[in-house]
């Protein structure tokens, strides 16, 4: 059972890996696309690191629900609406939404997910000790 | 020109790993164009070579039908160059296969020597994301045929590598 500390070592190790980025950059507020510089593709690289590191399956759309975005049931004028922010909080205990949900653009949701959230999202699929 | 960056398959063991080789040869223009009066391959047409070797493994191991892209290179490092006479060897070995794409690492060998290091990531593509001519099964399983990936190939049982019916 890792403690929070291990898994932060091995989510900043898999964003190295990933991003090219260096280990200082890798914080804890810092955002995966705005910060990190993260693109779509770099998602599912990420995820198989993951999974490999943590011996976890992460099934698609559970860190990074793309598929609200693209639903007409929960996005208006480039918006998402207050049925799809109650469905991403749903579907994202991990993150926090709070300053997303003050002007809800698709266009912004990218720049939302940080290494914090990721740890915690983590933490929600392995046992945590410490 | 054909766009083909290997010569032949050498092993072959489905869901797991591939080895292929490809021989450096003079003629070959594109390897007069990257120093002048200094004849190497390039090394993006290694990781094309190696990209090739990787992912009809990972095409096989879907019997065809997935849409596989080569979708990022994460890792390429190279410890030396390729110059006419050499023989590379490319293994690459799937770490990590779903429904999702693949992450595929490879070696590649100049003789004994190591060449260079690389880790690709293959993504699956949705129907509705590419045309459907551009992934035609049969063209990929003619070019495993032509490059013996059949003749030396093994199921993940052990036994021999078969062609998918009706293809």
């Amino acid at each position: 059972m890792p403690t929070k500390e291990e898994i932060f070592e091995k989510i900043q190790t898999a964003l190295i890996d990933a991003l090219g980025v260096d280990d200082d950059e890798v914080t804890p507020e810092a955002t995966l696309v705005g910060d990190l510089g993260a693109e779509s593709i770099d998602f599912l690289d990420i995820v198989f690191r993951l999974e490999k590191s943590f011996e976890i399956k992460i099934p698609r759309g559970e860190l990074f629900p793309e598929d609200i975005l693209t639903d007409g049931q929960y996005v208006q004028d480039g918006k998402v609406t207050e049925v799809g922010l109650e469905e991403l909080r749903k579907r994202m205990p991990f993150a926090n939404l709070d300053e997303f949900a003050k002007n809800p653009a698709v266009q912004d949701f990218g720049s939302l997910l940080t290494v914090a959230d990721m740890c915690r999202f983590v933490e929600g699929k392995v046992e945590v000790t410490g | 020109m054909r766009w083909y960056w290997i010569d032949r398959y050498i092993e072959f063991e489905s869901g797991r790993y591939a080895k292929a080789v490809k021989a450096i040869s003079a003629a070959e223009e594109h390897l007069h164009d990257h120093f002048p009066d200094y004849p190497m391959i390039p090394n993006t047409l290694v990781i094309e070579g190696i990209a090739q070797t990787g992912g009809l493994l990972v095409c096989e191991h879907g019997q065809f039908t997935e849409k596989v892209v080569l979708a990022k290179i994460s890792k390429a490092r190279f410890y030396c160059e390729a110059v006419p006479g050499d023989l590379l060897t490319y293994t690459t070995t799937i770490d990590q296969i779903d429904k999702n794409g693949a992450m595929v690492s490879a070696t590649s060998y100049k003789g004994e020597q190591l060449h260079a290091e690389v880790q690709i990531m293959f993504a699956h593509l949705a129907d509705d994301q590419v045309s459907q001519t551009l992934f035609e099964p049969e063209s990929y399983i003619r070019m495993m045929r032509m490059l013996g990936a059949f003749d030396v190939g093994h199921s993940a049982d052990g036994g021999p590598l078969v062609e998918p019916p009706a293809c």
